[in-house]
């Protein structure tokens, strides 16, 4: 179970690019995660509130943009997305293949944010 | 001021700092002619054993070290001393997996020029490794045959994460009915092309294939006496 770490991680990352953007309070992270980052969502989610709690990032969403399995094929010569992470096979000619073009992905791709009202 | 929220775009990988030191250390490894190499498996497999006699088979002709990973203990590198490789243990507390930062911080006080093979065993788990390069140029996926055929379809990702597997314990194969054909189709479903080393650290079966494999990829590896520094 290492998704606490990863959602620690996400939680100072989003705070480090919050902070250089002034004053201003992240209402969502946008997270890329490929199916063979070794990354579960759900432990992911859960992991977040925790790592969220008494930090700026309080009551903040993660959404999650889950990123299928894409192999090249050597026989068709194209990205072909694997029906299963069991089977890398080419899904319409069946060649296996070892080429993993996305699925690997553990990555913020953007944030949500909210300029808080300064004291006049 | 406008309080209506703005989408501002990021792009960056969780892992980088990971990844930063991960890439640093295979440079390292590159420049000094070191062949890394780490060891992934479930608790149990055989790795500390198989590891052993590694070191022990490969000490008298090359230089070799091992960096071991575990939770709590310190036993493994107590063992592995027997061996006469230099061993550090890195204990990880309740992390659960090796980060590139541990093994960057282990290798402290070692000059890697004086090494031909570094061996780097990871923390016993099929789950959180898959997600961390640790700079090594291969990575050792362990099976040993009672733990049973379908472990790779179990584990995809860190199988397909792997470079080798290496089914251990191979005296016990009989005794536990292994079907060898059903566990190399499944590491083939996981990961084509993957190459399979089926041995026994106990009895000495198949190990020197497995070394010769290894020696091989050194001499891959390491630069020509012109690029090293």
């Amino acid at each position: 179970m290492h998704e606490l770490s990863i959602a620690m991680s996400i939680v100072e990352m989003a705070q480090e690019e919050a902070e250089s953007r002034g004053t201003v309070q992240v209402q969502a992270v946008h997270l890329r995660l490929g199916r063979l980052s070794g990354v579960v969502k759900e432990a992911l989610l859960s992991s977040y509130e925790m790592a969220c709690h008494a930090t700026p990032l309080e009551g903040s969403r993660l959404l999650i943009e889950e990123i299928p399995v894409e192999v090249f094929c050597p026989k068709c010569e194209g990205p072909r997305l694997v029906t299963s992470i069991q089977w890398f096979c080419c899904p319409e000619c069946g060649t296996p293949t070892p080429t993993v073009l996305r699925g690997k992905e553990l990555e913020v791709v953007a944030l949500d944010l909210k300029a808080l009202e300064t004291a006049e | 001021m406008s309080a209506e929220p703005r989408l501002v775009e990021v792009r960056k990988n969780v892992l980088k700092q990971n990844d930063v030191i991960a890439r640093a250390l295979r440079e390292r490894f590159r420049q000094a002619g070191v062949l890394a190499v780490s060891f992934v498996s479930s608790p149990g497999s055989g790795k500390t054993a198989f590891l052993e006699k590694t070191l022990t088979l490969l000490h008298p002709r090359s230089r070799v070290a091992a960096l071991v990973g575990d939770l709590a203990t310190e036993s493994d590198a107590a063992r592995l001393a027997r061996s006469q490789a230099p061993v550090k243990q890195i204990i990880t507390g309740t992390v659960c997996h090796l980060e590139a930062a541990m093994v960057q911080n282990a290798l402290d006080g070692w000059d890697l020029n004086d090494l031909d093979f570094l061996f780097i065993e990871n923390v016993g788990n099929l789950v959180c490794p898959s997600s961390y390069d640790l700079g090594e140029d291969l990575r050792f996926v362990l099976l040993s045959v009672t733990e049973g055929e379908d472990k790779p379809l179990k584990y995809p990702t860190i199988f397909n994460s792997a470079d080798v597997a290496i089914i251990t314990k191979s005296d016990l194969a009989a005794a536990v009915e292994f079907d060898e054909a059903a566990a190399r189709r499944n590491v083939q479903a996981v990961r084509p092309g993957m190459e399979v080393f089926k041995l026994s650290a106990k009895t000495g079966e198949g190990i020197a294939e497995y070394l010769e494999f290894l020696e091989h990829r050194r001499m891959r590896s390491s630069p020509p006496a012109s690029a090293r520094r």
